[in-house]
């Protein structure tokens, strides 16, 4: 029976992803992490509204596209969660399926298992093993270009430190006799393990901002009508020759510029709105602010220097506490009439879009904000693929449970299988485990024989 | 008039004896040929049966009704249990066996099998009709019939012994090297590769001043290899072995004389590779310049002569340099050496002409096993034999084969990384070669495998009986536990072992605390079974977790191995598979799915690739 496996199936960068999900247990998986109809009981080829949701913390708003087998693509039961562009909740509801029991497919494996299953008839089947090719190809020169330097480097040593760890095990397995090698005790197993966890939240950090820089922030600015969002976005825009360009979105979601800071791209939304509302002088709702807060990873909060805060603007405040936000006191150039004791003063910058003046504190609090104060001076090449990060973080996973069994005394050959599993986990981001890895290490690092 | 027999074994070695054995007790007419009768299970190299990964092996090879667990057991010097401290997969036994009683007792085994003749002779060639076997041919001229012909030629096959500057062409003990047959496999189109291997000194122990040494004893428990539990030793009276290092003197020795050893520059014309796992002391001290010293082992070979083995110290230096190398061992000083080590080259098959039944692919019931495959090692060798024994009776009898999946034993394991994967040096087994160990322990070998043994017919009614109540017994005591509950009340006793109990717990939880054993449940509740069955029964609730993901993980092989390729498959037809894989493939004309995913340099995307060729030519339309 083949396994259930899940891909993001959208190029990044666009305003809508889709995750897909194929296999016997496809359903049953996805409805595992979505808030809404259940979708074990839903009619096969139906959309459900809802949301993605881990220990019920909503990660997404969603429309779910169940389809039951036979029908399918594959022949297999399917999912595909229609979600948000944003990076960061795509590689998050991916990880998830993979923590639920999904395998992260290979590339062109949707094609083939629709081939496999009969699917596609013998004219396509010639063009599958084209896709197949090209996909692998293409993915390889791909990981390859995301994997250079740094990025490889990172992994390789991370895996070597394993590998290490693993051969000295294994060395007394195969060699309990030899009296000179040290047997490894549960409290250098603990110390190794925290070394490798630290080692994976730094290359998981560092791809972070990498990711950012190479996807974008999405951003959106809010405010009452007249504290000057428009004159700023008009300052960020003219000011820094930035390109903008019209990227062609959903009804829900519209990126329509990007802004480039420095080499951070802001990707503003629903900017529209914002030249719209200006123009008819109309307030924004905090109903529709609260859509733009959900959709963004940064959230630009605009207050005006020349009064006090109003009850609606309190309001939104208290929504921004969980999200990434700065609040913009525009105006700087009149009288104070602003009461800020009850803001947080870290994520105030003053600017006057007026006199152009405080953009430059603005651009500090947004690298600020995102750790990426050093972006200029590294080499930007950590893992920026969805599928790179998803397999660490799968990798990453499973050092809970040995730290559990270390704790717990079991046996050193128990321990070991775990171990071995993040090692090969971490082999398949660069994409070469070759045959015997381990058994030429056991010899090359100790001296061994009759 | 010609002699005809089902069933040939050429050469007497571990493979053979095993190999003839269960031909003939399948009721085949066997003959063994074997250049000399007293070498007839020999142990040309160290003293031991077993060790890790090998000792469980042995235990296999008994499960499915071979011979050398017993022959063990009949023949020990010391035998313990290794890896105890570090979990059940990986425990094993290994045993000093007497390297005189071993192949005595053996030979009486062999002797009184019926359907079972030996013959000493060499042979020369092999006689082949339309690409299969009909018998074969002895050095002077005579030719022997047979359905099946099993090749157990160890490192016989022209051989050369190497000391220092000097290649001499003779076997292990200046017996006499098979020269022909060789290059008659060659000329019927195998190909052949060149390997070498050693062996230590071994020194008169009369000689050795042992207090300068550490002793190194047995357990001190019964132990067996065989299902049979029979001890034929006494547990207090193992022979010791002694461990010693080399100091700074020897490691002057041999840096100094390093281009007199044969393989460093002492012998210009070696094309054998040599073990990994089993270098000369020159390559140790060569590869490892930052160590100070290096173990080794003072092994007793027999109890009725004064050999003791060196294990460690194995080398291709002149006799004038090994002897300075000698003498500058602590307790060695003076010690007279009875044998001088030397390396041994020597021809085998490589293995991916190979099936799994151990037939070849070139020529019809062909069979070989043991160190003409590549293999190193007694146990690796025995089990080969036992496996082309079988298989050879299993064909002519036209019954299904026995092919061992890895999931299944150490022995499949082994099959299967010889014909798929080829070796570079000789091959030994390691636990870190089997991804499904946990599955794979010594104490379950009996449960794994001896039905097998017991339906193709090598394993006796009592014995099967025997295992069929130990089922049982696992069965019922796995119930109890399962429906005994401790209350609260009564948990007084457990205090002090684990964290308080709220609620009753069934005993069979109860053991899943990883601090809670077997020892304390039978505090509580009478367990009226023996401890094969405890111990079952423990590792397998304990366990239950570890080894249910690897049941998993195997399935998902099992079910690529059940993807079959067909035979008449022309790799040369499938567009787009990248040529090295394509060349692998045709080498190793994998019979599954699974089997094609391991060899090395065919990549997951070349699997797709062939799946869906498959699924065009073979399957189309078959929905």
């Amino acid at each position: 029976m083949n396994d259930t496996i899940a891909a993001i199936s959208t190029s990044t960068g666009g305003a809508i992803s889709i995750v897909r999900v194929s296999g016997e247990d496809a359903i049953e998986i996805t409805n595992k992490i979505f808030e809404g109809k259940n979708l074990l009981e839903v009619d096969s080829h139906t959309i459900n509204y809802g949301y993605i949701k881990e220990n019920n913390k909503i990660i997404d708003e969603v429309l779910v596209s169940v389809m039951k087998a036979p029908n399918t693509y594959t022949k297999e039961n399917i999912t595909e969660i229609n979600c948000h562009g944003s990076i960061a909740s795509v590689s998050k509801i991916l990880e998830l399926l993979l923590q639920n029991g999904c395998r992260l497919a290979e590339p062109g494996e949707f094609t083939k298992r629709a081939f496999l299953n009969g699917r596609l008839d013998l004219l396509e089947a010639e063009s599958v093993i084209d896709i197949i090719n090209s996909k692998t190809e293409e993915s390889l020169s791909l990981s390859v270009r995301q994997l250079t330097g740094e990025g490889t480097q990172m992994i390789s040593t991370l895996r070597e430190k394993i590998l290490s760890l693993l051969a000295n095990i294994e060395v007394k397995i195969d060699y309990p006799e030899y009296e000179d090698i040290e047997d490894v005790t549960h409290s250098d197993l603990i110390k190794s393990i925290d070394e490798i966890q630290n080692d994976m939240n730094e290359i998981l950090e560092e791809s972070k901002n990498a990711k950012i820089i190479k996807d974008g922030i999405k951003t959106c600015i809010i405010g009452k009508t007249n504290v000057g969002k428009s004159s700023i976005l008009n300052r960020l825009i003219g000011e820094e020759k930035a390109i903008v360009t019209d990227i062609e979105g959903t009804t829900r979601d519209i990126v329509e510029g990007s802004i480039n800071i420095d080499g951070i791209i802001l990707n503003l939304i629903d900017t529209a709105g914002i030249r719209k509302t200006e123009d008819i002088v109309e307030n924004i709702g905090v109903q529709k602010s609260l859509q733009q807060i959900e959709k963004s990873e940064l959230i630009l909060f605009v207050l005006d220097n020349s009064r006090n805060l109003e009850q609606t603007e309190y309001e939104l405040l208290e929504k921004l506490k969980n999200k990434n936000y700065i609040i913009i006191i525009n105006k700087s150039d009149l009288k104070t009439n602003i009461d800020i004791n009850k803001l947080d003063k870290e994520k105030i910058v003053y600017i006057s879009a007026l006199n152009n003046d405080g953009f430059t504190e603005l651009k500090k609090k947004i690298k600020e904000i995102f750790n990426i104060n050093k972006i200029e001076t590294t080499d930007l090449t950590y893992l920026t693929s969805s599928r790179s990060i998803a397999l660490l973080k799968e990798a990453q996973s499973k050092l809970p449970q040995i730290k559990e069994a270390i704790k717990n005394n079991l046996p050193i050959d128990m321990i070991e299988i775990d171990i071995k599993e993040v090692w090969n986990i971490l082999g398949k981001i660069i994409g070469e485990t070759y045959e015997d890895e381990l058994i030429n290490k056991l010899f090359s690092q100790f001296c061994l024989g009759k | 008039m010609n002699e005809q027999y089902e069933i040939i074994v050429v050469g007497g070695g571990h493979a053979g004896c095993e190999a003839s054995l269960a031909a003939a007790r399948l009721g085949n007419k066997t003959l063994l040929i074997t250049g000399n009768k007293k070498n007839i299970a020999d142990m040309p190299c160290n003293p031991s049966i077993g060790g890790s990964a090998k000792g469980i092996v042995v235990r296999e090879i008994d499960a499915l009704g071979g011979e050398m667990g017993r022959n063990a057991d009949k023949s020990l010097l010391q035998i313990k249990m290794l890896n105890s401290a570090k979990g059940p997969a990986v425990q094993a036994l290994r045993a000093q066996a007497d390297k005189i009683t071993y192949p005595k007792e053996m030979l009486k085994t062999l002797e009184n099998q019926q359907n079972l003749q030996i013959l000493e002779a060499m042979i020369e060639d092999l006689i082949i009709e339309n690409n299969k076997i009909k018998g074969i041919v002895l050095s002077d001229g005579k030719k022997i019939y047979s359905n099946s012909v099993i090749l157990t030629t160890g490192t016989y096959l022209k051989s050369d012994i190497l000391v220092g500057d000097t290649r001499h062409r003779e076997g292990p003990h200046g017996e006499k090297p098979s020269n022909h047959l060789s290059d008659n496999l060659k000329k019927y189109g195998f190909k052949i590769i060149r390997l070498k291997t050693g062996t230590p000194q071994r020194i008169d122990r009369n000689t050795i001043d042992f207090s300068k040494t550490k002793r190194e004893d047995g357990d001190k428990k019964q132990l067996t290899f065989s299902f049979d539990n029979k001890a034929y030793y006494d547990v207090d009276k193992q022979e010791p072995c002694y461990l010693i290092y080399t100091t700074e003197k020897t490691h002057e020795i041999i840096r100094k004389n390093l281009h007199k050893s044969s393989m460093y520059g002492g012998l210009s014309d070696i094309k054998g590779i040599g073990p990994r796992y089993c270098p000369s002391i020159e390559d140790k001290i060569v590869r490892f310049s930052d160590k100070e010293r290096h173990q080794l082992f003072l092994e007793p070979e027999s109890i009725y002569y004064d050999d003791i083995y060196v294990q460690g110290f194995s080398t291709s230096m002149p006799h004038d340099i090994q002897e300075q190398m000698v003498h500058s061992l602590p307790g060695l000083e003076h010690a007279k050496i009875l044998k001088y080590a030397y390396a041994i080259e020597y021809d085998a098959i490589y293995p991916t002409q190979l099936k799994q039944t151990l037939e070849t692919k070139i020529i019809e019931n062909l069979y070989t096993a043991g160190q003409i495959n590549g293999t190193s090692g007694y146990e690796e060798a025995a089990c080969q034999g036992l496996i082309a024994g079988i298989n050879a009776s299993l064909k002519l009898q036209n019954k299904e084969p026995l092919i061992l999946k890895r999931n299944e034993a150490y022995i499949g394991v082994l099959i299967d990384d010889l014909i798929t994967k080829g070796i570079r040096d000789p091959y030994r087994l390691l636990t870190s070669r089997a991804e499904y160990r946990l599955l794979l322990r010594s104490d379950n070998a009996d449960l794994r495998l001896m039905e097998k043994g017991y339906n193709i017919g090598l394993v006796k009614k009592s014995s099967y009986d025997r295992l069929k109540e130990k089922q049982k017994n696992i069965a019922s005591l796995t119930q109890l536990l399962k429906t005994t509950k401790v209350t609260p009340k009564k948990n007084d006793y457990l205090k002090q072992y684990t964290t308080e109990l709220k609620d009753g717990i069934s005993l069979y939880n109860l053991l899943k605390r990883p601090e809670i054993t077997m020892e304390h449940i039978s505090a509580l509740t009478p367990i009226p079974f023996d401890k094969e069955v405890i111990e079952q029964v423990e590792i397998s609730i304990k366990y239950e977790g570890y080894i249910e993901k690897a049941n998993k993980e195997a399935e998902k092989m099992i079910d690529l191995e059940n993807k079959k390729i067909p035979d008449d498959i022309n790799y040369d037809e499938i567009h787009n598979l990248a040529s090295e894989a394509k060349q692998k493939l045709k080498e190793v004309k994998p019979t599954s799915i699974g089997q094609a995913l391991r060899i090395s340099g065919v990549n997951p995307a070349d699997i797709s690739i062939l799946m869906i060729y498959l699924k065009k030519e073979y399957n189309y339309g078959n929905k």
